[in-house]
C-alpha cells in the first residue's frame, strides 16, 4: 500500500509541476523515479524513455503507466496514470465551463478575445521550433521540399493529414539500419522526441 | 453512442500518428475537432489551447479531457482521454521486449524527422487562423500590440506561460 501511495505522490507532483508539455516533464519524472524513490536506475530510466519514444502519443503518460505497472501491477498503472493527468483535466474543465457559462458578459467576451493573440504567438514559436528541427534533419532545401509537399497535400488538396503522416511513417520503415559500429553520428540529427 | 465512437476516433487518430514530440499533437487534434467534426470553432480551440498551456501536465490529455467532457459529459472525457493514452501504453507494456530492440533504431528517428516538416506546415496554418481570428476580433493594432507584448514576455523575458495567459485574460477583461 505504501508503494501505491508513493506512486500516487510521485506522479501527482510530476503532473502538477510539469509545465511546457511532455518532453519538458522528463527531468521531473527522472528526479522522482530515479533519485527520490530509486524505482529505476539511470540506465533503466533511459531505456524506458527510449522505448516510449518508439511509440506515438504523449511520452509522460506512457512513462507513468509503464513505471506504475512495473512497481504496482495494473492498479499501480492506473494509479500513476490518473495521478499525472487527472488534476489538470479537472482544472481545465472547471475553468473552461465557467468561462463558457459567463460568455455573454462583456468582460468574459474581452477575456476570450484577449487570449487569441497570445496563442498565435505560442503557435508561431512552436512552428518555428518545428521548422528548425526539420532543417536540422534535412537541410533547408529538403525541409522546404517536404514543407511544400505537405502544404499542397493538406492545404490545397485538403487530404486528411493522418494519411500523409501515415505515409511518412511507412517510408521511414524502409530506412536501412546502420551497422552498430558506424551508428550514432546521423541519429543525433533527428533530435529528441517526446 | 455515435458521439463516443467519433470522440474515440478524433483522439485515437492524432495520437497514433503523433510522432515528433508533444506539441506535434496540437494541429492534429485541431484538424479533427475543428476541421473534421466542427465541435469547436477556431476561437474556442484557441481558448482551450491558451488554458491548456497555462496548466501543467501534457497538453494532449487536457485537450482530450475538456473536449470529451464538452461533447458528452464525463463519459465523453473518459473515452477521449482513454483514446489518447491507452493504445500506446498497452502496446508499451505488452511489447516491451520487442520495442527494446528498436529503441535506438534509425527507423524510429526517421519517423519523427519525416513527420516534423508536415507538423510545421500544419502549425503554420493554425497560426494563420489564429491571426485571422484575432484580426477580426480585436483589429490589427490591438493584435499587433498584444502579440509583440506576448512575444517579449514569453521569449525574451521568459515569463511563465501561465502568467502570460493570465495577463492576457486580465487585459481582455478590462480593456477589450
Amino acid at each position: 500500500m505504501t508503494e501505491q501511495w508513493h506512486l500516487f505522490l510521485a506522479f501527482l507532483r510530476i503532473g502538477l509541476l510539469g509545465y511546457g508539455g511532455g518532453p519538458s516533464m522528463i527531468p521531473l519524472v527522472r528526479s522522482e523515479v530515479v533519485r527520490r524513490y530509486g524505482w529505476l536506475n539511470d540506465e533503466e530510466f533511459g531505456d524506458v524513455l527510449a522505448i516510449g519514444n518508439t511509440l506515438p502519443g504523449p511520452i509522460v503518460t506512457k512513462m507513468a503507466g509503464y513505471i506504475g505497472y512495473r512497481i504496482g501491477g495494473v492498479l499501480g498503472c492506473a494509479n500513476a496514470l490518473l495521478a499525472v493527468i487527472l488534476p489538470s483535466i479537472v482544472l481545465m474543465i472547471l475553468l473552461l465551463t465557467t468561462l463558457v457559462a459567463y460568455k455573454d458578459q462583456a468582460w468574459v467576451e474581452g477575456m476570450r478575445k484577449g487570449v487569441v493573440p497570445v496563442v498565435a504567438v505560442m503557435m508561431a514559436t512552436l512552428t518555428w521550433d518545428f521548422v528548425k528541427y526539420s532543417k536540422n534533419s534535412f537541410g533547408w532545401l529538403g525541409a522546404l521540399a517536404l514543407g511544400v509537399v505537405s502544404y499542397v497535400v493538406i492545404g490545397v488538396l485538403d487530404i486528411h493529414p493522418a494519411l500523409l503522416i501515415g505515409l511518412w511513417l511507412i517510408l521511414a520503415l524502409f530506412r536501412r539500419e546502420k551497422k552498430p559500429e558506424e551508428g550514432g553520428g546521423e541519429t543525433k540529427a533527428a533530435g529528441e522526441q517526446g | 453512442m455515435e458521439i463516443y465512437w467519433e470522440l474515440f476516433q478524433a483522439f485515437f487518430i492524432p495520437n497514433i500518428v503523433g510522432y515528433g514530440g508533444g506539441p506535434a499533437i496540437i494541429p492534429l487534434i485541431e484538424a479533427e475537432v475543428v476541421g473534421r467534426y466542427g465541435w469547436l470553432t477556431t476561437q474556442e480551440f484557441s481558448e482551450v489551447l491558451a488554458l491548456g498551456n497555462g496548466l501543467p501536465s501534457p497538453i494532449a490529455t487536457k485537450m482530450a479531457g475538456y473536449i470529451g467532457y464538452k461533447m458528452a459529459g464525463i463519459g465523453g472525457a473518459v473515452v477521449a482521454v482513454g483514446a489518447t493514452v491507452l493504445p500506446s501504453l498497452v502496446l508499451m507494456v505488452a511489447l516491451l521486449k520487442v520495442l527494446y530492440r528498436f529503441k535506438d533504431s534509425i527507423k524510429v528517428k526517421t519517423m519523427s524527422a519525416l513527420v516534423r516538416p508536415t507538423i510545421a506546415v500544419m502549425m503554420g496554418l493554425l497560426t494563420w487562423r489564429f491571426l485571422e481570428g484575432s484580426y477580426s476580433g480585436i483589429g490589427p493594432w490591438q493584435t499587433a500590440g498584444m502579440m509583440a507584448a506576448a512575444y517579449l514576455a514569453l521569449e525574451v523575458f521568459r515569463f511563465h506561460p501561465a502568467l502570460v495567459v493570465a495577463a492576457s485574460l486580465a487585459y481582455g477583461a478590462v480593456v477589450l
